[in-house]
């Protein structure tokens, strides 16, 4: 079977969908060189004029890429660092977003704000380890976190072929994973997977966190029986697939890469609490309230969600109640 | 038209004036919430771009948008619905006075943040291009807009990518209350210059200078020319919104006020008519204002439960927010 590396995943779907539709466009900062190793080898395959090397202008060359939906385009805009999306929030917020509404419907803006290398890289401290996903999901746009190749492929599709904008993070902490997909296809966005199949309590895990979330499982194998939850989208969330897993384990931890305060987290367990009567008080390991991370590696992973917190987490919830 | 043609120039100027002003009338008698930013004074920036302009070209206004959209070729009817919340609106009563639109005539919305719209209308205009097509667009702004970092983006890609944009900066001498010397360092054609767009200053309250201008510019554009800025002085006759009608600031001095409505582009337009054409389409203005609020006012409102609908063009539905 293939191989498929996570960046090579993003590549594919990329030229898949290039080829497949004359619309699909891609913006960014230093993408013909792949500078992020994700568009390589597009400008060869499809040229300049529909690979765009943009100045350092995110907030026109993000509204641009609104202009360019409004009239037919799909563009993707590749973002270099996590952190530019504050600088951008306008321009998807105000304008991206609230298009189609304010309009009456008059419009759709289909564009994908791809950000390869989200999160932590280590070593490249506050200005560029953010993940602020739960800010998008905040004000209603489509938001996917994959954390497999086989997702990375098949969410970037689907937010390519999305009538709506959609942000994909594609975390650092899995940007190297491979993994052998046979042939990569199209994921549903608002569907979540359960990656790892228990009884007694459900681990939600956003991102490359699902790759620590199954080994936690696997460690406390002999003690419990954890089930591990990937929502692949957060929003819209796969509700009904969470509640269908927390229904019958009764219990829940969740396990984000986004800061306390009104992250994605706390949505979660409000949301499950809402429907679901549970055995013991629900548990939530994320970044501090108001992180910003600092450069020290030991620093820096010590703000980040971890195994020992994790573990930690779920044996509580397991004692509880 | 894209030549002088000064009885439709003149009507499209009467016909903003009359939409403001029945506007305002309906503002008062609380049939539009929220008030509006009256256009009065500055129509025949709209009237003369848009003359020089064809039905596929595309255009973007600003909060101060309705002479924008109706100098496109928006229905007067469905516009004033539009202000008036209706279902029967340009927007189904989703965008009112700030967020009017009208795709099917290239008017790609007002939109009312500030120096926002010169990149979204760089973009499709792009796209259009790259479809084969010979289109321009117009987009306009006022003189607060030019201290916007987005909008001197947006100055740099379209002149980058020699992107036929008219960036048209209707300079009325002040941001609501802020004078232009207050807040313009350097000038605002030395903006574009920086970037190598030819600007040109024209006089915006004669509508056809202001098409002649924006003629020249198109057909350079259209030519194969990049962007170009037109900065048209203009003044504003009324409140910068119509809630200084009962709130008055101080900021403008009368004279300056009495001043700049000395020079009415409604007169200068409608001088150059026989008194006889202008009386004609003046009523035929009347009319088709005298329908467009009968229109508005009887269609219906929104059914509160369709409050979600178009937020999503995915057919993806939201959560709503209730217990
Ligand atoms: C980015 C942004 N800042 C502030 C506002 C609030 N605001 C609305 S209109 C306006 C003044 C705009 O002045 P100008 O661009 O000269 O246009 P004019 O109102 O004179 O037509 C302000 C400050 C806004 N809508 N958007
Ligand atoms: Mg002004």
């Amino acid at each position: 079977m293939p191989r498929l590396s996570y960046r090579r995943a993003l590549t594919r779907a990329l030229a898949d969908e290039m080829t497949r539709d004359e619309s699909v466009v891609v913006l960014g900062e230093d993408i013909r060189v792949a500078a992020a190793n994700v568009t390589t080898g597009l400008v060869k395959k499809f040229g300049p004029e529909r690979v765009r090397d943009t100045p350092l202008s995110e907030q026109a060359f993000t509204s641009f890429a609104t202009g360019a939906a409004l009239a037919g385009a799909r563009p993707v805009v590749e973002f270099q660092i996590p952190s530019l999306l504050f600088l951008v929030f306008e321009q998807i917020v105000n304008h991206a977003h609230k298009f189609p509404l304010m309009t009456g419907g008059q419009c759709a803006v289909p564009v994908t704000y791809l950000v390869p290398g989200s999160g932590s890289r280590t070593g490249w401290a506050g200005q560029h380890s953010d993940h602020p996903y739960a800010l998008f999901a905040h004000v209603g746009v489509t938001t996917v976190v994959p954390a497999t190749p086989a997702d990375a492929y098949g969410l970037l599709v689907s937010a390519i072929r999305c009538d709506d904008p959609v942000v994909v993070f594609a975390p650092a902490g899995a940007l190297d994973l491979r993994e052998d997909v046979a042939d990569p296809a199209p994921v549903p966005l608002g569907r979540g997977v359960v990656r790892r199949a228990g009884d007694d309590v459900t681990v939600v895990a956003v991102g490359h966190l699902v790759h620590e979330a199954l080994a936690v499982a696997e460690e406390l194998a002999g003690q419990a029986s954890v089930e591990v939850f990937d929502p692949r989208t957060l929003y819209p969330f796969d509700w009904d697939g969470l509640v269908d897993s927390v229904s019958r384990t009764g219990r829940l931890v969740v396990v984000d890469d986004g800061n306390r305060s009104c992250g994605i987290a706390g949505e979660i367990i409000a949301t499950v609490v809402e429907r679901v009567r549970l055995a013991a008080p629900p548990r939530r390991v994320t970044r501090p309230d108001g992180a910003v991370l600092p450069f020290a590696p030991a620093l820096d992973r010590a703000v980040q969600p971890g195994r020992d917190q994790l573990t930690a987490a779920i044996q509580l919830t397991l004692k509880d109640g | 038209m894209t030549g002088p043609d000064p009885a439709a120039l003149y009507r499209t100027v009467r016909l903003i004036r009359r939409f403001e002003e029945r506007a305002i009338e309906l503002v008062d008698a609380g049939e539009i919430v929220g008030g509006i930013h009256p256009y009065l004074g500055q129509e025949g920036i709209a009237a003369g771009v848009c003359a020089a302009l064809t039905a596929g070209d595309l255009v973007t206004g600003t909060h101060r948008g309705h002479g924008h959209v109706l100098a496109k070729g928006a229905d007067p009817a469905r516009m004033l619905a539009e202000l008036c919340g209706r279902v029967t609106g340009l927007n189904r009563g989703r965008g009112g006075s700030m967020h009017a639109a009208d795709f099917g005539v290239g008017v790609l919305g007002a939109n009312a943040i500030v120096g926002a719209a010169g990149a979204i209308l760089t973009g499709a205009v792009w796209e259009r291009r790259r479809r084969g097509t010979d289109l321009v667009g117009a987009t306009f702004f006022g003189d607060g807009a030019v201290n916007e970092g987005m909008l001197l983006e947006a100055f740099n890609l379209a002149a980058l990518w020699r992107v036929p944009v008219l960036f048209v900066c209707e300079n009325n001498g002040y941001a609501t209350t802020m004078p232009v010397a207050g807040a313009v360092a350097g000038t605002i054609a030395g903006r574009a210059e920086a970037f190598g767009m030819p600007a040109t200053a024209v006089d915006g309250q004669d509508p056809e200078t202001v098409r002649a201008a924006a003629a020249a510019a198109v057909a350079r554009m259209r030519a194969g020319g990049g962007p170009e800025l037109i900065e048209a002085h203009t003044y504003r006759f009324d409140a910068h919104h119509t809630f200084e009608h009962r709130v008055r600031l101080d900021y403008r001095p009368p004279q300056e006020v009495a001043d700049g409505r000395s020079r009415d582009p409604v007169e200068i337009a409608g001088g150059r008519l026989d008194p006889a054409t202008r009386a004609e389409i003046d009523a035929s203005v009347e009319a088709v204002l005298a329908a467009a609020v009968d229109f508005a006012l009887a269609g219906p409102h929104p059914d509160p439960a369709t409050a979600l609908d178009h937020l999503y063009a995915s057919g993806l539905t939201a959560r709503t927010g209730g217990g």
